[in-house]
């Protein structure tokens, strides 16, 4: 039996779809409805409530804690204030990416983990001879991500800065509220007590029915956080430990992750790995890209059909070419509801990575390999001023 | 002219395997197999009425993909079936189980220690990539350092390039995995006594040495190379047990045009001039052919059906170093119901896959003392599975067949194997096994003991060596059976051997079978 989580008791009655699909070893809703399409406008136009309890969650404490995760991600820790919440991959000794996910500064020596794949060997490992204790409150911490316009309103016009964390409580319920989550919209994630799950879940409904919050499933959050830009491990990247051989393996640079690695930090793993490879430059890059409907259209009409779209968000590896050459891959994709564009993630050849370059993608029109034009795009492909205000 | 171009002693599943390859290249074959059976150790009985079962080797774990693609086993009847997980029951009435799924195999790891349910996957890929960079060594006739010959120069220029394919940390590891035991290995990796144990336990299978004995680590390796083809699923349980799959090789043999022919056991090879040119059968039949290839250890083949005096003195004395020592026997039984097991009663999904009883390293180790001084384990280890529930068609309707794997029953047991040591051995498994399935006594039917002596007996293996002598690193590669006669051939022309007793070695595995034919048919 796969594990349910803290919520199962009303996502369960909810979901109508039957469409469970599993994560980290629990079952989640794909989508409650029968279809997705609600689900993903509630993120973008009302509020979109996501029962994201089985990501990995570690409490990192002790006198040498901002040390330990100093010293294991790519970011500046030590620097993060007290309520700050910092997004970092962390990456092996060749300085390739094993996972990606939140440290939040709790306190002066208390740190909130995030993470997609177990990480508590890792991190047991790097602490050796450090004072540190790691827990992992992967269970205990239930977690919701409320995503959307109307989120701050349906927590009462909360405070919390983007990217902040406020220590509150919400129905009588200890709450910690980050600004953070995973649409590139106004949202917020609340962590608590597993023990009060339906509490929380109960007075988030009754306080967002007349904002329109909906419960939304993995489905709907897929095409948003496309729309952002936003990468998935094992989807749009195979973490290091995963990987059956070295070109599966992908840097936080060719991730479009630079900006993450602090190499003025003196050490941390993967360091001089990533310091080479800052100053040779990365061979691979992780762009948008925008798939062209005029090309989509005539490739369609070729065989006497109007033009299709995928109903979800695809997640498979499709070749992108450039004239004759492969200039890279694509790894999720999809049709955006809000931008009426038909949008993509992709791994490129650095040379071909440059925003405007024409591209082609393989696609499949009625049985028959086809290409169609693209041309590389600025990520995040949506980005409302309201995520960051 | 002889009227065969080969006789193949031994229709085992490598005889078989190596006969069905010969006759594909248009050779005319004969098998001659001592038994009224062919199958070798790979074969299905009915013991008892209506109970059927592998009486020796059960499950097929290391069958080599390309013959069953090559030979087209599915359509000759091979159907391997999915063997789902691994059982660990504990004294404690607790259990370790090994699932396939790996959600669910996380959990239950993790129920264990969070710490070894993340190792898990990172052993697994870790042994993954050094098994890849090993098994082409499997099929292939391994090349000897020392020679100079641009051939084996060319073999060794492969492995070479092998090995390099490997990363720098993964070599240093392969390094360890050969040098140390499988117990040290594993406590590099994980802290849960029960996972370190069952997972050791296939680094002393079929040898006379213990989970701390140096050098069984590297047999983890072996053994883990058929999870190696786990896209191609050839690990499992053979429907209608592992006589379906000598009789899936041998309907291949036919189908090429080979001759089988059953009790025909054969008394001597035929020598002359250096050359061997036929054999005669304990019935006095002679029968020539332009090649023998034998199917039987190394010890029958050259001591007994050859003989010393057409032989080198120094291969002779090779031959009798080789070491057999066998270590394991079987206790198949007929339940009349299923074994409920303390730590999991009821019938769940535990009961189709394998249950091992090797709750700790220092266990197995105990059980090796016993042996490592000629006495069998008093609490064994075992590997257990129960065929019924996965082919019901092994037992009649609403009854079973368990299948005890049971180490250490040394061959070279203190005053020998009688009828009474049998039965007590019988005792001390139904004893050890109660512990964690109480109802077990009272649901046996029959049961049948098969000590090492017996698999000497009946199936003909030297000292009832599962793998036609151990499977220990200094009997293997380039070593096995015999430095400088490792690739199939013999001092004697027109004489080649094709059993597990040459490289790479035991398992219903086929590769020794397959191997020889090329080598004989100059395609390796």
């Amino acid at each position: 039996m796969l594990k349910t989580t803290p919520f199962h008791e009303r996502t369960a009655a909810l979901c109508a779809s039957h469409a469970w699909r599993r994560w980290a070893g629990y079952v989640v809703a794909s989508s409650y409805e029968l279809s997705h399409e609600r689900e993903y406008h509630a993120i973008r136009s009302s509020a979109a409530l996501f029962d994201v309890s089985p990501l990995y969650k570690y409490l990192v404490r002790g006198k040498d804690a901002a040390r330990l995760l100093d010293h294991v991600v790519t970011r500046n820790i030590q620097e993060l204030k007290v309520g700050q919440v910092a997004y970092t991959p962390w990456c092996d000794a060749a300085g390739k990416v094993l996972d990606d996910g939140t440290i939040a500064r709790l306190a002066e020596t208390e740190f909130r983990m995030t993470a997609a794949e177990p990480n508590l060997r890792w991190l047991q490992d790097n602490a050796a001879g450090l004072e540190v204790a790691i827990e992992d409150v992967s269970e205990p911490i239930a977690a919701v991500s409320l995503q959307g316009p109307a989120s701050r309103a349906i927590l009462g016009n909360i405070d919390v800065k983007y990217f902040r964390l406020a220590e509150t409580e919400l129905f009588g319920v200890p709450v910690s509220v980050s600004r953070t989550g995973y649409t590139g919209d106004l949202g917020y994630e609340l962590w608590f007590s597993a023990k009060q799950a339906l509490a929380v879940w109960d007075g988030l409904i009754e306080a967002g029915t007349p904002y329109g919050i909906v419960p939304a499933g993995m489905l709907a959050l897929d095409v948003a956080r496309i729309e952002a830009g936003l990468m998935l491990i094992d989807v749009d990247y195979v973490p290091a430990r995963k990987a059956l051989i070295d070109s599966q393996t992908s840097s936080p640079y060719e991730l479009d992750l630079g900006w993450t690695v602090n190499l003025k930090k003196e050490r941390f793993v993967g360091r001089e790995a990533l310091a080479a490879e800052a100053s040779r430059g990365p061979q691979w890059r992780f762009v948008g890209i925008e798939i062209e409907w005029q090309s989509l259209e005539r490739l369609y009409a070729e065989v006497g059909l109007a033009t299709r779209l995928p109903a979800t968000a695809w997640r498979t590896s499709v070749p992108i070419h450039a004239g004759k050459v492969q200039a890279g891959y694509a790894t999720s994709g999809g049709w955006s509801p809000l931008l009426k564009k038909y949008i993509a993630l992709a791994h490129l050849r650095s040379h071909f990575a440059a925003p405007g370059t024409p591209l082609d993608i393989e696609i499949t029109v009625e049985h028959r390999r086809k290409r169609a034009a693209a041309r590389v795009v600025k990520k995040p492909f949506f980005d409302p001023g309201r995520k960051r205000a | 002219m002889p009227k065969h171009d080969a006789i193949i002693i031994g229709g085992g599943h490598n005889g078989l395997v190596c006969a069905a390859y010969l006759a594909r290249a248009g050779r005319k074959v004969l098998v001659l197999e001592r038994r009224e059976r062919i199958g070798g150790a790979a074969v299905t009985e009915e013991v008892f009425p209506g109970f059927r079962f592998s009486v020796f080797s059960y499950v097929v774990s290391l069958l080599r993909p390309e013959i069953i693609r090559e030979l087209d086993l599915p359509r000759h009847g091979l159907h391997i079936l999915p063997l789902e997980s691994t059982l660990t029951p504990l004294p404690n009435s607790d259990y370790l189980a090994q699932w396939n799924d790996h959600d669910q195999n996380r959990r239950e790891l993790a129920r264990h220690s969070l710490r070894d349910a993340e190792a898990y996957d990172e052993f697994g890929l870790m042994l993954h990539q050094m098994a890849r960079a090993v098994k082409p060594l499997l099929a292939m006739a391994p090349p000897d350092p020392t020679s100079l010959s641009f051939r084996e120069l060319l073999g060794m220029k492969r492995l070479g390039e092998y090995f390099k394919s490997l990363r720098k940390e993964h070599f240093y590891r392969l390094t360890k995995l050969l040098t140390m035991s499988s117990a040290d290995f594993l406590d590099e990796w994980f802290e849960t006594e029960a996972l370190k144990a069952t997972k050791s336990a296939s680094g002393i299978i079929g040898t006379l040495l213990g989970p701390r004995s140096p050098g069984t680590a590297y047999v983890l390796l072996h053994h883990y190379m058929g999870e190696l083809d786990g896209v191609f699923r050839a690990w499992g349980f053979a429907k209608g047990g592992n006589g379906s799959v000598s009789a899936a090789i041998a309907a291949a043999a036919r189908a090429a045009g080979a001759e089988i022919r059953t009790s025909a056991p054969v008394a001597q090879i035929l020598v002359k001039w250096g050359r061997a040119i036929g054999v005669v059968l304990e019935n006095g039949e002679e029968i020539r052919a332009k090649l023998v290839v034998s199917g039987a250890d190394p010890r029958r083949t050259f001591m007994q059906l050859v003989g010393e005096k057409h032989l080198p003195a120094p291969f002779v004395e090779s031959i009798r170093r080789f070491r057999f020592r066998g270590s394991s026997a079987k206790v198949n039984l007929a339940l009349g119901e299923l074994p409920d097991f303390t730590c999991l009663p009821g019938r769940g999904p535990h009961l189709r896959g394998a249950i091992s009883i090797s709750p700790s390293v220092a266990y197995l180790e105990r059980a090796y003392d016993d042996a490592k001084y000629g006495e069998v384990s008093r609490q064994p280890y075992m590997d257990i599975v129960i065929p019924s529930l996965i082919d019901p068609e092994m037992a009649p309707p609403g009854k079973h067949v368990m299948s005890i794997f049971v180490q250490y029953a040394p061959y070279h047991v203190n005053g020998g194997w009688t009828d009474a040591r049998r039965e007590a051995l019988g005792d001390t498994v139904i004893d050890t096994l109660s512990q964690y399935a109480p109802n077990l006594k009272n649901a046996i039917l029959h049961r049948q003991v098969v000590t090492p002596a017996d698999i000497e007996r009946i199936v003909g293996l030297a000292e009832g060596n599962i793998f036609q002598g151990e499977l220990s690193l200094q009997q293997m590669f380039f070593l096995r059976p015999v430095p400088a006669w490792a690739k199939y051939r013999t001092p004697l022309r027109g004489l080649y051997q094709c059993g597990a007793g040459t490289h790479p070695g035991g398992g219903v595995m086929g590769a020794s079978g397959r191997n020889a034919a090329l080598q004989i048919l100059g395609t390796a």
